[in-house]
């Protein structure tokens, strides 16, 4: 083969290689780390897997936080209210984080089908919903026929 | 009275922008000098025009005129002064001014400081500018006009800024962030400017090298500074989340690192022009790609201030016209030409071009992570999100594969570099660089494999660096005078390549070093972290300008002594009735102490987070190396030279752009 043909090929050899490593690692770390989005209805529906882990999120019900007085433990349900969620999480808590506020919650679904949480996000601004609670209370509140409008829409500021 | 002025001079400014965008570029294709003359006084036009309505709406924050929308809904009266200066730039359509602001100042400094390109050039660059301005014009004119005014109904005052903003942080992050952004317009122009009438060769290349390096320093502040900012303002002591929002910033730097040097190659060399072109205009692409993401409101994130679909449809078309056009552009144009490589597999050329791929493959990775849970929610088919482990596990091999890499490039010589001497000059850098790592993993105690690859590639790229210098400045007259001969632009490499390997070394010792606690405390507790005690004294009420804040007083105890006193805060603003954690931070170069206080549990217990954070300043010092080493690079003499050499190759007539493009390339066959 003519010399510089060789060097082309080499070339191009090497590069496809290093393409299809990345490929595969990227492919690869995307599966391990791709984390789905359930609301309560569906959780309690039992269509969220358990012990992968997910998102869930919803308001947090009105009188439903409860404080270990010793530790750092602290439970809530999590509702789109037609279904509420067990939430249970150890550690501080976001600034914004309240009853009646929409959360994001970061975590694994026990066998017990309680949530339990490694990271809790309300978000930024008190006027503000997370979109995926927004869509969630919409979605419940068209099951059930009501409308909830006005506390559902994202608010910007 | 005033903000109309403001809004009418926009309006001029538009219309200047649209002269400029047209005008001296229909005067270079037709060879007309009289039109061409026309770049310079419309850009000029254009800037004071936009500076005087940034002016005008800073005046109407700095007096409260809440009869101005923006002004009611980002500000307020009790606002200390510089907050509600910084509040100009603290929603939607006052970032964007400042944005255009940008823009113009940059096409300014381009008319300023190009005298001595020649005139087609010069012509054709600003009008490019010229078209970009009259996207981002059009844009706050018809969608975000920062004077739309609440007539009659005037509220008595403002809803405040959002007190995540109140903060030294929002002052510069964003004007800096933006130079960042926008300066890489200018690249895009001179890439555009060189696709247009052909001539992709050194000269371009050189041109277009100092704009992009000060476009990519300000963008390393500006990165570093909101990583800063998130670190002690919102983050709980994280300083990357991998939020997209960071992301959109984090791509056009990477891409940018890219170009820069890929730039150098075609300035040097004359080969990979097509590649250097694409970048320019890919990175600039980013840059806008960013801030669709960043203002469209497609994002959640404390960033997103717009929800109104029409601006993120307006903004995603702005982005696919640039992008389509340039892309034709470079279709049609980018040279076709074989260039017959003349360098070896061991050469400078083939270590940066292996760079170029290990960033360009690092920016595809983030826009892959970032844009993926975008696309699949566009389509309906599912609310997904891509958590830290997938880029902490594709990113991490990239920058240390980089990084040793640029441990043997700095070596590498243009065309051939032999692989025994190379081989020689890096015996020593290999060995410091491996006792180093050991006795720094023995200090901090514990070993594992990405803190090991980490903190080695960062003494690899530290001690490899200090060589080349060594070798470089050895001298008959002495060392001294041997380092004084080195340019400004090697010393600019210098310290950008040190604050790489700063920035590396702070990521990999906190990341794997740090400790944090999150603790329930009652005053009078002790808590423990690492080698440090926390003593919780006490916490009390204090009262600030616009906001009550509960105030905890923390002592720090290091061997039974005292080495700090934190006083961390829970502020309750009077307007919003927003809460804000303030976290007090001892900081110190070898390690910062944190404390934040949490939600309050019981009558007298809080949650409280202790951190011990090592290294964790090298992140924010190695991007100040960085921009540092960019700022001097630029400074080098060999710019003002070589520009008045290329005028007078240029200004010869019977030059045509492919002998220019010859002589420009000496080395390299075309």
């Amino acid at each position: 083969m003519h010399p510089i043909r060789k060097k082309r090929l080499t070339i191009v050899l090497f590069l496809l290689a290093g393409l299809s490593v990345a490929v595969a690692l990227t492919t690869y770390a995307l599966r391990q780390n791709i984390n789905l989005f359930y609301d309560p209805t569906q959780i309690s529906a039992g269509e969220a897997p358990v012990d992968v882990r997910i998102r869930a999120g919803g308001m947090v019900k009105e009188g439903s936080v409860i404080r270990d007085p010793d530790s750092l433990k602290v439970e809530f349900l999590v509702t789109d209210y037609s279904a509420s969620v067990p939430v249970e999480y150890v550690g501080i808590l976001p600034d914004l984080f309240a009853e009646g506020q929409g959360i994001v919650a970061m975590g694994r679904l026990n066998t017990e089908g309680r949530f339990v949480a490694d990271q809790v996000l309300a978000k930024h601004d008190e006027n503000y919903m997370p979109p995926e609670v927004a869509g969630a209370l919409e979605k419940a509140s068209k099951a059930e026929g009501k409308s909830v409008t006005g506390s559902v829409k994202p608010a910007s500021y | 009275m005033y903000p109309e002025l403001g809004q009418l001079a926009l309006i001029l400014a538009l219309l200047l922008a649209v002269l400029l965008a047209v005008v001296p570029l229909v005067g270079s294709l037709t060879g007309r000098d009289n039109l061409q003359a026309f770049a310079r006084p419309l850009t000029t036009g254009m800037f004071v025009f936009v500076g005087l309505a940034f002016a005008v709406l800073t005046h109407a924050f700095l007096t409260d005129d809440f009869s101005v929308a923006y002004v009611a809904n980002n500000s307020n009266s009790m606002l200390p002064w510089y907050y509600k200066f910084s509040a100009v730039w603290g929603g939607h359509e006052g970032s964007l001014l400042l944005w255009i602001l940008m823009l113009t100042g940059w096409t300014m400094a381009v008319a300023i400081f190009s005298r001595r390109l020649p005139s087609v050039m010069i012509s054709q660059v600003l009008s490019v500018l010229g078209m970009v301005s009259v996207g981002f014009l059009l844009f706050i004119v018809v969608t975000s006009n920062p004077f739309d005014r609440l007539l009659p109904n005037v509220p008595a005052d403002g809803a405040d800024l959002n007190p995540l903003l109140q903060d030294f942080g929002l002052i510069v992050h964003p004007p800096m962030l933006y130079m960042g952004y926008v300066g890489f317009a200018v690249a895009f122009a001179f890439a555009i400017a060189a696709l247009i009438n052909g001539r992709l060769d050194a000269a371009w290349a050189r041109w277009s090298r100092p704009w992009t390096t000060v476009a990519w320093a300000f963008l390393s502040i500006g990165i570093a500074l909101g990583s800063w900012w998130a670190y002690y303002e919102l983050g709980w002591g994280g300083w990357w989340f991998w939020d997209p929002v960071e992301n959109a910033s984090l791509l056009p730097w990477l891409s940018g690192t890219a170009l820069m040097h890929s730039l150098a190659v075609t300035e040097k060399r004359g080969v990979f022009k097509s590649w250097t072109v694409l970048l320019a205009i890919v990175t600039f692409a980013l840059s806008l790609l960013g801030t669709f993401l960043v203002r469209s409101g497609v994002l959640t994130s404390v960033h997103a201030f717009a929800s109104d679909p029409e601006r993120g449809t307006f903004l995603l078309v702005l982005l696919a016209i640039t992008v389509l056009a340039s892309l034709m552009l470079y279709a049609f144009r980018a040279p076709v030409v074989h260039v017959r490589s003349r360098y070896g597999s061991l050469s400078r050329e083939i270590f940066l071009l292996l760079n170029n791929v290990l960033l360009v493959s690092a920016t595809l990775l983030v826009a892959v992570g970032t844009l993926y849970p975008l696309v699949l929610d566009f389509f309906g088919l599912g609310k997904i999100s891509i958590g830290e482990p997938f880029f902490n596990l594709t990113f991490s091999p990239l920058a240390v594969a980089t990084g040793l890499l640029l441990g043997v490039g700095v070596f590498s010589r243009w065309k051939k570099t032999d692989a025994g001497w190379l081989a020689r000059k890096l015996l020593w850098p290999l060995a410091i660089s491996t006792l180093a790592t050991a006795a720094i993993m023995a200090g901090y105690g514990g070993f594992t494999p990405w803190a090991f690859l980490g903190v080695f590639t960062a003494v690899w790229v530290t001690t490899a660096t200090f060589r080349d210098l060594w070798d470089k400045s050895s001298s008959k007259k002495g060392r001294i005078h041997g380092l004084r001969r080195q340019s400004r632009s090697y010393y600019g490499m210098v310290l950008g390549h040190l604050g790489l390997a700063i920035t590396m070394a702070g990521a990999t010792v906190v990341s794997n070093y740090g400790i944090e606690r999150d603790v329930r405390m009652v005053p009078g507790d002790v808590a423990e972290v690492g080698d440090y005690q926390f003593v919780f004294v006490d916490i009390g009420e204090r009262r600030g300008q616009n906001f009550t804040a509960q105030y905890g007083s923390f002592d720090v105890m290091l061997d039974g002594e005292r080495v700090a006193e934190l006083h961390p805060e829970k502020r309750q603003y009077s307007v919003g009735m927003s809460v804000m954690t303030e976290a007090d931070i001892d900081a110190g170069l070898f390690r910062d102490i944190f404390v934040a206080v949490g939600e309050r549990v019981s009558d007298n217990a809080w949650a409280i987070r202790l951190q011990y954070k090592p290294l964790v300043r090298w992140l924010w010092l190695g991007a100040l190396f960085m921009a540092a080493g960019g700022f001097l690079a630029i400074s080098d003499r060999r710019y003002r030279i070589r520009e008045r050499a290329a005028e007078s190759a240029t200004a010869s007539p019977e030059t045509s752009p492919a002998q220019a493009g010859a002589q420009g390339t000496a080395g390299a066959v075309s």
